[in-house]
């Protein structure tokens, strides 16, 4: 593991640069505490924190940086010609990957010595063979472009990897001398230190940002790369989704709309459950409830909101669907062909959402000035009119905003609908009949062998940047109007 | 509610005719209908209540019910002698394994003569049991061979169908004969079970067991994926924890009211709300395809998990943080504290007992989550081993807990089905457990100020 030792290396760097920044302020100081500008720590946790940022950033830059120019050496070493028909360039560099990677583990094993790794030619020396006998996965007949490109890969791999090591080590034995030769008693370590935090910090609070934009990249270029070959048009409009992985999913017919289709109406279901019976237990609870009842059943409620999506998702295929099925099925009114449907993950997610819609209202109702409900009483309305005529009305914008919130939820539940909805697209009012979602079908596609070169795959990203938006979309509305009702009473 | 019962036409109306003089205690007729629809009213909340609770009982008893069998497994137990000459007898036939299952039924049907039990044993029937017994015993005892003469128990695992027939899960009317049970084979196992030779044990090997290939059932366990999750909460608590705490401190103590600390606080409170399935697909596109990290290993399942666990441990942070009066500040400032020692001396100690707890329920919630680790490829392959050694933990495919469960739910095998619900319910202790922690650390540690 040299990438462990290397940390371990720059860590060890930065503990000696420590005592000895340390010991070099306090005799700088002539062991007088007081002639120090800042306490002795300081002045080694200085020298340490500037020998780990410079390195280990040096180590992360080279270490995302190696791969691209590795490939891109690789990728010009391949011939046009040696590209097979009905294949693509990001295939054939794949298959030099695994190739090199052959290589490695029969050298670790063993198997082959690292001269004749290296130097094997794939005519005279039938690596292929040599391979599979040495136990590793070898997928099709390793032709002489693509072993010399291997072979290579994994020369512009170890020297990379030896330069970035000797390059790290430098850079931080570089500037734990720096550190240390700039220590003295005047040095204000302690300032220079509380910098060097606060822009960690920073950058700590950072990495949600840097999270949104890695999603909305890693979108956008392969929903971009999508779109290159498969018309929008015929995305966004479709009325069929039958991926056909023949022909590279030339034939393939990708349209959204039964997807969109399948997944609102599984929603509808789902809040349809959730809404009701969420806010009535809210209203009960936070207007009726005594103080020990609130303490038994809110908690109750809240733990089918902590419950994995998975045990949904089996309870929905498992107990709920063969359920539904023998009260719709052909033994019962003959509506439901098959334990998975619309109805099935619509009520399993709607338990879900009820403590979702529960709590959220409660909070809402709770936020409603006690005043308010004093003057209905005063009026002479009873409890239940001054919820139904004073509290919801107040409290609805924030009541919308929590079921958008949970809306938006439902839309992106992946694991229920994936083992409870079924898996056949299809545009059906029937809510016994199996539709599936966007979600699962995303899962459905990126799942398995996909090849990242053809449409069936890419277009689970064209999905997820839908569903990004349209999550997206419904939680800034439901926020906007939870804050902009809240500040009301404030 | 007095007021409500106040006859409201007295004050409504007084421009109607003189009223009967009216007494308090008769309802009239709008009253009545009033506390009705008050009673009415009052009635659907405790429905609702009564709904919901009863979804949570119904929940618990389908895992309950489906996914105690798990733990258990049907065992048949033979205890016989090979001596020597039977075992060089046995090398040098043609079929090994076939002359060591003669032994082993041999030794089967003088364990039931003692025992009194009549019961006619085919070697068929024995095969449909017990599978294929000869091979097991050949290879305990070519590796074992000083047990030769002495007598040795085997436990031989019954078939994934007489497991089924024992936990409930396959009777007698609903069973077809197949080539893998007959109706027959059910009273040789009614019999056996009375010999004492099938019994139900402790299924150990479900809980310490790694996954088994689609065919072998009774083998699978979940041992491997809770190793494998423990990897990714390891990478999860070491990433999330440090840079939640410290993106916390930044908002809540530092940062300056301006637009980057803004898109900061909408990039947050979206990132909550954004569905796990789309963090899948940036794992895969970021960490897979861009990084080249390993497939289906624990590191890039918790890099994943991380960046969905954060804005939870941002937020809760932030709450215990700011729940840290201000005087607490003030006075460190005071004697003479730079801001940063008043923090990391005094603010954030306080406010450990909350962030701690935030972090164990976020830790939960990643656990349970699923969605995204099918993207990074941790179903489609059976896990069938431990990973060796700690660095190959993280970086060695695996499976976790939720994953593993999806795999075997998706299987079309009942036997698997069971397993899941057993899976599930080792889920939930390990959820339960870290809530309780949880709780206790609320409990003990919580100040209020």
């Amino acid at each position: 593991m040299p990438l462990f030792w290397l940390i371990l290396i720059v860590l060890a760097i930065a503990a000696v640069g420590y005592v000895l920044g340390r010991s070099r302020a306090m005799s700088s100081a002539g062991g007088e505490l007081s002639a120090l500008h800042s306490l002795p720590s300081y002045y080694g946790a200085n020298v340490a924190m500037k020998v780990i940022v410079p390195a280990f950033l040096l180590l992360i830059v080279w270490l995302l940086a190696q791969p691209f120019y590795v490939n891109n050496v690789i990728s010009g070493m391949i011939p046009e010609t040696s590209i097979a028909e009905g294949s693509s360039r990001g295939l054939v560099l794949a298959e030099v990957r695994r190739a090199a990677r052959g290589l490695d583990n029969a050298v670790a094993t063993g198997a082959m010595t690292e001269e004749f790794a290296r130097n094997a030619r794939a005519d005279f020396a039938d690596i292929s063979t040599r391979l599979r006998d040495a136990g590793q996965i070898v997928t099709s007949e390793i032709t002489q472009p693509i072993l010399r490109a291997a072979q290579r890969y994994r020369v512009l791999n170890a020297t990379g990897n030896l330069i970035m090591s000797i390059a790290v080590i430098l850079v931080a034995l570089f500037a734990a001398f720096w550190a240390i030769r700039e220590t003295n008693a005047e040095f204000r370590a302690r300032n220079v230190v509380e910098q060097g935090i606060k822009a960690i910090l920073i950058a700590a609070a950072s990495i949600a940002i840097l999270t949104t934009i890695g999603i909305v990249l890693s979108l956008v270029f392969n929903t971009w790369e999508f779109f290159r070959l498969y018309p929008a048009s015929d995305f966004f409009f479709g009325l069929t989704w039958s991926p056909s992985f023949s022909g590279r999913g030339s034939s393939s017919q990708l349209g959204i709309l039964p997807l969109l289709w399948g997944t609102f109406y599984i929603s509808i279901v789902a809040l349809l459950v959730a809404v009701p019976i969420g806010l009535f237990a809210a209203v009960y609870l936070s207007e009726y409830a005594g103080p020990k009842v609130r303490a038994v059943a809110k908690p109750l409620l809240e733990v089918l909101a902590g419950i994995p999506t998975i045990v949904y998702g089996l309870f929905a295929l498992l107990t709920v669907g063969p359920l539904l099925l023998s009260v719709f099925g052909n033994e019962g009114l003959g509506i439901m062909q098959a334990g998975t449907a619309v109805m099935t993950a619509g009520l399993v997610m709607g338990i879900m959402l009820i403590p979702f819609v529960s709590s959220l209202s409660d909070d809402i109702i709770n936020a409603v000035p006690q005043a308010m409900r004093d003057g209905s009483y005063g009026l002479g309305a009873t409890k239940s009119e001054t919820v139904r005529q004073v509290i919801l009305p107040a409290a609805l914008p924030g009541i919308v905003g929590a079921i958008l919130l949970a809306a938006s939820r439902a839309i992106g539940e992946t694991m229920i609908v994936v083992l409870g909805a079924g898996a056949a697209a299809r545009l059906s009012l029937n809510p016994f009949e199996a539709m599936t979602t966007v979600t699962a079908k995303i899962v459905s596609q990126l799942t398995g062998d996909a090849d990242f070169a053809s449409p069936v795959a890419l277009v689970a990203f064209a999905l997820g940047m839908t569903l990004f938006v349209i999550t997206l979309g419904l939680n800034i509305v439901a926020l906007y109007i939870v804050r902009k009702y809240r500040e009301q009473y404030d | 509610m007095t007021d409500a019962t106040l006859p409201p036409e007295t004050s409504a109306s007084p421009a109607k005719a003189p009223m009967q003089p009216k007494s308090l205690y008769a309802l009239d007729d709008l009253t009545r209908k009033r506390n009705a629809a008050e009673k009415r009213f009052q009635a659907y909340g405790i429905g609702a209540i009564a709904i919901g609770l009863f979804f949570l009982v119904v929940l618990a008893y389908a895992i309950i019910s489906q996914g105690i069998p798990a733990f258990s497994r049907t065992v048949v137990e033979v205890e016989f002698t090979l001596t020597q000459e039977q075992y060089n007898a046995a090398e040098g036939t043609l079929f090994k394994t076939k002359a060591y299952e003669e032994i082993f039924i041999n030794a089967l049907s003088g364990q039931l003569q003692d025992s009194g039990i009549e019961t006619p044993v085919e070697p068929e029937a024995i095969e449909r049991i017990v599978g294929k017994p000869g091979s097991t015993i050949r290879e305990f005892f070519r590796e074992n061979e000083d047990q030769l003469g002495q007598p040795v128990r085997f436990d031989l695992a019954a078939s994934s169908r007489v497991d089924g027939y024992m936990s409930g899960r396959i009777t007698r009317e609903g069973m077809t004969d197949s080539r893998f049970l007959m109706a027959s084979d059910l009273d040789v196992v009614d019999n056996l079970v009375e010999a004492g030779v099938i019994k139900t044990v402790f299924n150990w090997s479900f809980i310490t067991g790694a996954d088994a290939g689609v065919d072998n059932a009774a083998a699978a366990g979940i041992g491997a994926s809770v190793i494998g999750s423990f990897f990714m909460m390891l990478v999860v608590l070491f990433l999330s924890l440090p840079i939640g705490v410290a993106a916390s401190i930044y908002l809540e103590e530092f940062a300056p009211q301006n637009r980057f600390t803004d898109l900061i606080e909408v990039n947050i409170s979206n990132l909550a709300a954004v569905p796990s399935i789309v963090f899948g697909i940036l794992g895969l596109a970021v960490f897979i395809q861009f990084m080249h990290l390993p497939q289906s290993a624990p590191l890039v399942g918790g890099l994943v998990l991380t960046l969905m666990t954060l804005p939870t441990i941002i937020i809760s942070t932030r709450a215990s943080l700011k729940a840290v009066p201000p005087s607490i500040r003030d006075a460190a400032l005071g004697v003479g504290a730079s801001k940063m020692q008043a923090i990391f001396h005094h603010v954030l100690p306080l406010a450990m007992p909350g962030i701690l707890t935030g972090t164990i329920i976020g830790l939960a919630q990643a656990l349970g989550e699923t969605a995204p680790l099918l993207l990074i490829g941790m179903v489609g392959f059976v896990a069938r081993g431990y990973p060796d050694g700690f660095i190959a933990g993280f970086t060695d495919p695996n499976s976790a807990m939720p994953a593993q469960i999806y795999t075997w739910a998706a299987r079309s095998d009942l036997a698997f089905t069971e397993k899941a619900w057993g899976g599930i319910i080792v889920l939930l202790i390990f959820l339960l457990t870290m809530n309780i922690i949880a709780i206790i650390l609320r409990r003990r540690f919580e100040r209020r100020w």
